[in-house]
């Protein structure tokens, strides 16, 4: 996971119809895609700070050892000192390495959830944007009555009679996301169905699962892997507002989602190193997601590069 | 233009009763069932058996269902037993003071975000589109509850220019009449729909910078500026437009955060306090009412966007 362009390029590769394509020079797609994206300069500065984020978090705890279970209140709230790099919190964990168990925890939730709800969206979409017709219409009136509902209202409600532990968290945020890629996907779907390649497999007698799974969701990978980073950087976040309203993981188990909401009850105290950490990681790790997706997107958007 | 507004509202129609469905489906969710959600652990199996009766809930569920939808087309949402109100009572206080916070956001995004787009397209690849989509980025990576926080922190704490908390009033008016405590609520949520609206925006005239009615007009000898706002704005703000009516129930999460940040008592609130009290009645009917208002929403956008675009009518 150290190199999401990368994880992203050899997806890229994968789809059968790409991986012959090659422009005049010869050179496969996907060097074209990592050749555009080589000259997005922020999008290259963000994928060195995912890379150091992730690293970060889950690297980190192997250099730099602090006890995150056991709490202790005579060390609560210190400033930061050579004993404790970023301070403590208000029962007594070291920010630094708290920081870094909190990311893991968002990171995993974030990536799990997306890919779950790329791979639900991806089989409802492609169903309803192959077959068509009347299947299409229910199955996209109940993506719509779905999506009506905020999430964060969806969400609240669930929490409000199930305790979060990290898989359940994660089951439901895939639970709600599954929706907007499954609408990208069926969108896809229909514009490859109609397409003479897909008419040939018909022809010699593929049948409807094997030309989606076989021919339109390869395809579509483009939109897919897209809208899947920018999964990952959504669930973050809305993991981070469920600990604000009180409804995230309980601890021991540490987020930065409910590191920094219990940060901002020390605003007035002016306790900066319990708010701005925490804070600065979700946006430094959230904004790279989405410059990285967002290049991926551009340099897979051929006509719109200069040429 | 007749037909296709047909069509778009049954469409409408159709969703508003699947959301009916999945509310329904909600209720029906609840450990113990709604019975004993209201009357809580303590309560007697005798007496959960008593007001399962009293509101007929040991029916059919289609029968059920019938009667849930009956009451609905009645105005009737439900009674929550925690204020002891009707839940039409508690909507009738809290949901304009939502729709003033959501509105005001949501024009004022609209406003800055449609320029904002066009000038990040048509300034692709220069420095100061990398700074501003910079910017727009890591707001739209916000948490809101932090950016709310961040400003209460310049403004109400270090600068005291603002209040640190929203407008306190029972109606709608008493909101309005403290419009100096309405400021930080309303740019906040602002902030974060801003960043994503013009996201829309710049994708939408990058689409239409190529397209071959631009080189047109420009080999007709339209100049940069007319080609801009003539052209490409008004073909672009049809997708942009759809997609702010799609993000509704987004920015209605956004307002559920701004709400709880600045102590905003609107619905966002009275929804956070009934999950936190696990006051279902109220659950229930406020997740109905956001989803019909976003399919409302949605429906208006497309609407504006046929108006905007005599091409889709006949899609």
């Amino acid at each position: 996971m150290a190199n999401r362009s990368a994880a992203n390029l050899d997806t890229t590769q994968r789809g059968d119809e790409l991986e012959s394509v090659a422009d005049a020079s010869g050179r496969p797609v996907w060097r074209l895609v990592w050749d555009v994206f080589r000259m997005n300069r922020p999008a290259l500065i963000s994928l060195g700070l995912l890379t150091f984020m992730i690293a970060f978090c889950f690297i980190g705890p192997l250099f730099y050892h602090t006890d995150q279970v056991q709490t202790n209140i005579a060390q609560a709230n210190l400033p930061p000192s050579r004993a404790h790099l970023l301070g403590t919190d208000e029962v007594g964990y070291d920010e630094l390495g708290r920081l870094m168990a909190g990311g893991q925890s968002a990171m995993e939730i974030g990536f799990a959830a997306a890919v779950i709800a790329t791979f639900l969206g991806a089989l409802w979409g492609g169903a309803a944007g192959y077959f068509g017709g009347m299947l299409d219409s229910v199955l996209m009136r109940i993506v719509d009555a779905l999506l009506a509902i905020p999430a964060l209202f969806f969400l609240l409600f669930l929490a409000s009679f199930i305790t979060p532990t990290l898989p359940i968290l994660i089951l439901v945020v895939a639970c709600i996301s599954w929706l907007v890629p499954s609408r990208l996907i069926r969108g896809e779907a229909l514009t490859l169905r109609v397409r003479e390649y897909v008419q040939a497999v018909k022809c010699m007698g593929g049948r409807g699962g094997r030309v989606v799974f076989r021919h339109i969701l390869p395809n579509s990978i483009g939109v897919i892997v897209v809208n899947a980073t920018f999964q990952v950087a959504d669930a973050i976040l809305l993991v981070a507002s469920l600990s604000f309203l009180g409804l995230g993981i309980p601890p021991p188990e540490a987020n930065w989602g409910s590191m920094l909401s219990a940060g901002l009850n020390y605003i007035y105290a002016g306790y900066w190193w319990l708010i701005y950490p925490p804070g600065i990681a979700i946006v430094l790790t959230v904004t790279s997601i989405n410059f990285v997706g967002d290049a991926v997107r551009d340099a897979l958007e051929v006509r719109l590069q200069s040429r | 233009m007749i037909s296709y507004l047909v069509r778009r509202a049954g469409q409408a129609v159709v969703v508003v009763f699947l959301v009916t469905v999945v509310v329904f489906i909600l209720t029906h969710l609840l450990p113990g069932g709604p019975a004993r959600a209201i009357l809580g652990p303590k309560a007697t199996a005798q007496e959960v058996n008593l007001f399962i009766q009293e509101n007929g809930w040991n029916r059919p569920l289609a029968v059920q269902y019938w009667d849930y939808v009956d009451k609905l087309l009645h105005g009737n949402l439900g009674y929550s037993y925690k204020y002891n109100q009707t839940v039409d009572a508690l909507l009738g206080q809290y949901l304009p003071k939502s729709m003033l916070l959501v509105g005001l956001s949501l024009v004022l995004s609209a406003l800055i975000s449609v320029p904002l787009g066009l000038f990040q397209a048509v300034r692709r690849n220069k420095i100061d589109e990398h700074v501003l989509t910079g910017l727009s980025f890591v707001f739209y990576s916000m948490p809101v509850f932090w950016a709310g926080f961040l400003l209460i922190d310049i403004f109400a704490v270090r600068l005291a220019w603002l209040p640190p908390e929203g407008p306190q009033g029972a109606s709608w008016i008493s909101v309005l009449s403290d419009p100096k405590a309405l400021i930080l609520p309303v740019i906040t949520l602002t902030l974060v729909t801003v960043a994503a609206f013009s996201r829309y925006m710049r994708s939408a005239v990058l689409e239409n910078l190529i397209q071959d009615y631009v080189r047109t007009a420009r080999a007709k000898g339209a100049g940069r500026q007319r080609l801009l706002w003539r052209h490409v704005l008004r073909n672009s703000l049809g997708p942009t437009v759809t997609l702010i009516g799609l993000s509704l129930p987004w920015t209605l999460s956004g307002a559920l955060v701004v709400e709880e940040v600045f102590n905003y008592p609107g619905l966002g609130l009275l929804y956070w306090n009934a999950a936190v009290t696990r006051d279902y009645s109220i659950l229930v009917s406020l997740a109905l009412v956001t989803g019909v208002a976003t399919v409302v929403g949605s429906l208006l956008a497309d609407v504006l966007y046929a108006m905007l675009d005599p091409r889709v009518r006949y899609t």
